[in-house]
């Protein structure tokens, strides 16, 4: 008798096991919770969290509830690999998020790409990251872009005829888009009169500076992180350096003017979003985010929610989770309106998507101008 | 004994082609957990050389590694296309020849870098030879930074995926076995004796400055064969990847195991790789307060606590003990 | 480089290298007396410039936002005392117990320790760089022509020279002074002279801590964002000065830092900027190879 008894309960639970599984969809996150990167990572770990919470409370999808297994990288090369691997093979989740610097996402690229686990960046912004194959998409613009953007607009709006580049040399996001405003912007009338570099860690720029400075550009276009970008503007501005500083989407936290305080006033950078944009999903997400995290969203907030969204409405597109099937339908993206603008991947599985102009003004990010790709 | 060592290795190296054909039904997860278990072996018994056996203190070790696996990944992302082209196309053979060859010349250049490293500091002793390795594997770091044909800071992408079980374990096995028989040989007592003593051993007309730098060109080249084989199972680097972090985790498997205790420096490196791993489920441990799984997720925090309760408590390593008493 | 190019570097490298000096002051001390070279100095520094971002706004309040040079020196105050009890405890815990054991030892303990101030802060702390609040206003000195230089720069070139007139005092002229050297020369003979050695070791400690303390302070007044892993570089660069000046040789370690802070403006100036972190590498190597003992260290042999 016990054993009969035993032997179905075994099998209801064998019975069950899949049932049970089949009510959750397994979508797995890497994402940077210690080491450097981690400020970012936080961010956006915070909004994909607020992605899947959203999405189930309306429902989920397919009738089944997501589940995000998370795993940290902690800012290190060696981790997304391992990382990435458990998340396909134990966790076995549909398809992964993450992650935001181009760096670790081209470790955990050929992984997702042989397994054939559809991957989706946030913001690595490295042509090279979906060059490794069909499977690997992102939310943002390129660097090539972005490059591109800020080129434009130091020639046509400040009239800039001569630039300085100021680079990270440790940061592969700031050599590339370096060189892509280097191109640009020798191209189209402009010289560079002078490059030097900094490493991320540094706080001393003075050296490099008082060298720009004697080379007297129009304009100073620094590519680097927030972090070190308010230092650097504090002893430019000291130093006499009047010009306007311009930068990228790693410009983009409340930070740089708690750090740079006046000095960082009046410089423009680009960016995937404006926190002005008026339209009401995106203040209410912001105003959300705040309430719950205590800390405004930046724009590593609006990739996240958006890759997690533009994720989980094409499994919806797609009425599955398999494989093949997804990967189209995440290819098929078009018109998704995310929090970081309208989101339409191209044939690269690169987000064709606008850059939005921001200038610092007190303590606020103003938008100045949108520019179409 | 010597015949046994033999035939283990062999049987170890037929094991591993054995479990490497078996790697497609394997579960990815493990397999990549497997590969990085052997590539910390190859590295922490390579490091055990230098560290424990000769009784320096190398802070550079990292930075070999990064010689060599750039070295290698160079070789078959540049020239391996043209080089499988000419022998008739991608086949089992050509790759298994390709693959040797460029991991053959990771090692090499990383012994070209341990000899450029070793041979300057041999005037130096204990803590300034440790931070003057530190600040050369800086330096390669540095270097690498600015070498546009490896891709600078943006990394090399494209590498492929050659690594497997079978030369993982196989070249795992083989360091063991020659830095084993290396240090077990007369000539190997050397690197004892400039530990244990070196004005002794100098006055006995042993050539200290020969062996210790023998022990950083041996320790290199098998680090940078452990390089190559990362390159090639992760498939991408990054000058990012090799800092002195990197180094401090193959320090403390010397140290878990034991300085001079190969088996204790192999039984670490699987132990702390896959306890590692295992600390990414701890937030699946509710039970747990949440400050705790807060706590042990930040594995640096770990290690340093480790690093400190060890030379606090058991400086010889957790097997320290367990060490054979040698053969007069 | 024009003429007042020239001149604006090297103010530049003299204020950067015034924070080498007054790090490496600290680590030279420790070495001094102990011999072994205190790898989580860096860290207590970035400890230092912590205890600056909890307390400012308090002292200020308590102020009532008046009395800027009074606040300033409480808040100073506060973090090397914080320092000086941080650095004791490291030295009881992790150091003392292994005072006897190969200097290896203690050397891969400090590194421990260090990791463990790394980490611990961002777990503590975060790992988000923070702005350190304004505690003196920078302002431009005048009458320069063209050449820059700020308050701060002179500020802290000012303590520096003052904590190692201080410093030099304390080591040559005082009773703890002559234990200091005493335990530096022989430890077992001073103890049999009378001399406490865990007294003068943990007076070094706080010494040298609170030093690390007060440049934690002055970098982050200087440089207003801090981070957990701030003290890694200056930390081993202020101990590649400590070296190039002949370690455990207080005169030797400003030098030291004088001069790497200079060498290293002048990379960061030229067109190899981007091999600038290898600069620091590169200069202890040379040092070590051609004088292993520095600038002004004496040669020593070890006896059998």
């Amino acid at each position: 008798m016990k054993k009969t008894l035993f032997t179905t309960f075994a099998a209801a639970l064998g019975l069950a096991a899949p049932l049970l599984l089949a009510q959750e969809i397994v979508v797995g996150e890497i994402v940077s919770m210690t080491g450097d990167k981690a400020g970012f990572g936080t961010e956006i770990h915070n909004a994909t969290m607020m992605a899947v919470d959203d999405t189930n409370a309306a429902g989920g999808v397919l009738g089944k509830k997501i589940k995000l297994v998370s795993e940290d990288t902690q800012s290190k090369p060696g981790e997304p690999a391992a990382a990435v691997q458990k998340l396909i093979s134990r966790d076995k989740v549909v398809a992964i998020l993450g992650e935001y610097t181009s760096s670790l996402t081209l470790e955990a690229a050929p992984i997702c790409q042989s397994a054939k686990v559809p991957l989706i960046s946030p913001g690595a912004t490295n042509p090279k990251v979906t060059e490794v194959g069909d499977y690997i998409f992102r939310v943002c613009f390129i660097d090539p872009f972005q490059g591109t953007v800020l080129s434009k607009f130091a020639l046509e709006t400040l009239k800039a005829k001569k630039a300085a580049v100021f680079t990270d040399i440790k940061q592969d996001y700031s050599i590339g888009l370096a060189d892509f405003f280097k191109a640009h912007f020798a191209k189209n009338g402009g010289t560079i009169v002078v490059e030097k570099s900094y490493s991320s860690g540094d706080a001393d720029f003075k050296a490099q500076l008082t060298a720009i400075k004697s080379a007297n550009p129009d304009v100073i276009m620094i590519p680097g992180y927030y972090s070190q970008i308010g230092l650097i503007a504090k002893q430019a501005r000291a130093l006499g350096i009047t010009v306007p500083l311009i930068g990228g989407d790693a410009w983009s936290d409340s930070q740089l003017v708690a750090i740079g305080g006046s000095a960082v006033d009046g410089s423009y950078f680009t960016d995937h979003f404006s926190a002005e944009n008026p339209d009401p999903k995106v203040q209410a997400l912001l105003k959300r985010y705040k309430e719950k995290f205590g800390k405004d969203a930046g724009s590593a907030a609006a990739l996240g929610y958006d890759a997690a969204m533009v994720l989980f409405d094409s499994i919806k597109r797609a009425g599955t989770t398999d494989e093949p099937k997804l990967r189209d339908a995440i290819a098929s993206t078009k018109g998704y309106q995310g929090i970081s603008g309208v989101i339409t991947l191209d044939e690269k599985r690169n987000a064709n998507k606008p850059a939005v102009i921001l200038q610092v003004k007190g303590k606020d990010f103003k938008y100045v101008t949108t520019v179409n790709p | 004994m010597p015949m046994k060592t033999r035939l283990l290795l062999i049987a170890v190296i037929v094991a591993s082609g054995l479990l490497s054909s078996f790697t497609a039904s394997m579960n990815s997860y493990y397999v990549q957990i497997l590969t990085f278990i052997g590539i910390n072996i190859i590295l922490g018994v390579s490091l055990n050389l230098i560290n424990g056996h000769t009784g320096q203190f190398s802070l550079g070790h990292a930075g070999f590694m990064a010689v060599g696996g750039y070295s290698a990944a160079f070789l078959t992302t540049t020239y391996g296309p043209s080089f499988l082209a000419a022998l008739g196309g991608s086949s089992w053979w050509s790759e298994a020849l390709l693959f040797s060859g460029a991991l053959v010349v990771g090692g090499i250049g990383a012994a070209i870098a341990g000899l450029v490293v070793g041979i300057p500091s041999l005037r130096l002793r204990g803590d300034y030879l440790a931070i003057i390795t530190l600040g050369f594997g800086e330096i390669i770091r540095v270097l690498i930074q600015n070498t546009d044909a490896v891709g600078g800071p943006r990394g090399l992408t494209g590498i492929p995926g050659y690594t497997n079980l079978f030369w993982t374990f196989a070249i795992a096995a083989i360091t063991i076995y020659s830095i084993s028989s290396l240090v077990d040989s007369t000539y190997g007592r050397g690197f004892l004796t400039v530990r244990d003593d070196e004005i002794a051993a100098s006055s006995m007309g042993i050539n200290t400055t020969r062996y210790k730098v023998v022990a950083f060109v041996i320790g290199a080249f098998f680090a940078g064969v452990a390089g190559g084989l990362y390159a090639h199972s992760t498939r991408y680097l990054t000058p990012e990847g090799f800092t002195f972090q990197k180094t401090v985790e193959i320090v403390i498997i010397v140290i878990l195991g034991g300085m001079g205790n190969n088996a204790g420096v192999t039984v670490a490196a699987i132990l702390l790789t896959v306890l590692l791993e295992a600390l990414r489920s701890v937030s699946d441990f509710t039970w747990l307060p949440q400050f705790v799984r807060d706590l042990t997720k930040n594995r640096m925090i770990l290690f340093s606590l480790v690093l400190i309760a060890l030379m606090l408590l058991r400086p010889q390593g957790l097997f320290g003990g367990f060490r054979k008493p040698k053969r007069t | 480089m024009s003429l007042s190019d020239f001149f604006q570097q090297i103010i530049n490298g003299l204020s950067l290298g015034a924070f080498y000096a007054l790090i490496a002051l600290g680590y030279t001390m420790v070495y001094g007396v102990l011999r072994f070279i205190n790898f989580a100095h860096g860290d207590v520094f970035m400890i230092g410039a912590y205890c600056g971002y909890y307390i400012t706004d308090r002292v200020q309040a308590v102020f009532g936002g008046k009395l800027m040079w009074a606040s300033a020196l409480v808040v100073l105050l506060f973090a090397m005392a914080v320092c000086a009890i941080l650095g004791v405890v490291i030295e009881r815990l992790a150091y003392r117990p292994l005072r006897n054991r190969p200097k290896l030892a203690v050397l891969i303990t400090a590194i421990g320790v260090s990791l463990f101030l790394e980490y611990g802060g961002q777990f503590f702390f975060g790992a988000i760089p923070r702005a350190f609040p304004e505690l003196i206003p920078d302002l431009p000195v005048g009458g320069l022509g063209t050449l820059v230089i700020t308050t701060n720069q002179v500020l802290v070139f000012g303590v520096t020279v003052a904590l190692l007139v201080a410093l030099n005092y304390i080591v040559k002229h005082t009773k703890m002074g002559l234990a200091m050297r005493a335990v530096s020369q022989n430890a077992t003979a001073a103890q049999l002279m009378g001399v406490n050695i865990d007294t003068v070791i943990s007076f070094t400690f706080a010494l040298g801590s609170a030093l690390a303390g007060a440049a934690g302070i002055l970098f982050a007044v200087s440089y207003p964002s801090i981070n957990p892993l701030m003290g890694i570089l200056p930390g081993i660069k202020a101990f590649v000065a400590a070296v190039l000046g002949g370690i455990g040789h207080l005169p030797g370690a400003a030098v030291g830092g004088i001069i790497l802070g200079i060498v290293e403006t002048f990379v960061g100036a030229s067109d190899y900027s981007t091999y600038r972190d290898a600069i620091a590498f590169a200069v202890l190597i040379l040092i070590l190879l051609f004088k292993p003992a520095g600038i002004f260290g004496k040669a020593t042999v070890e006896k059998v």
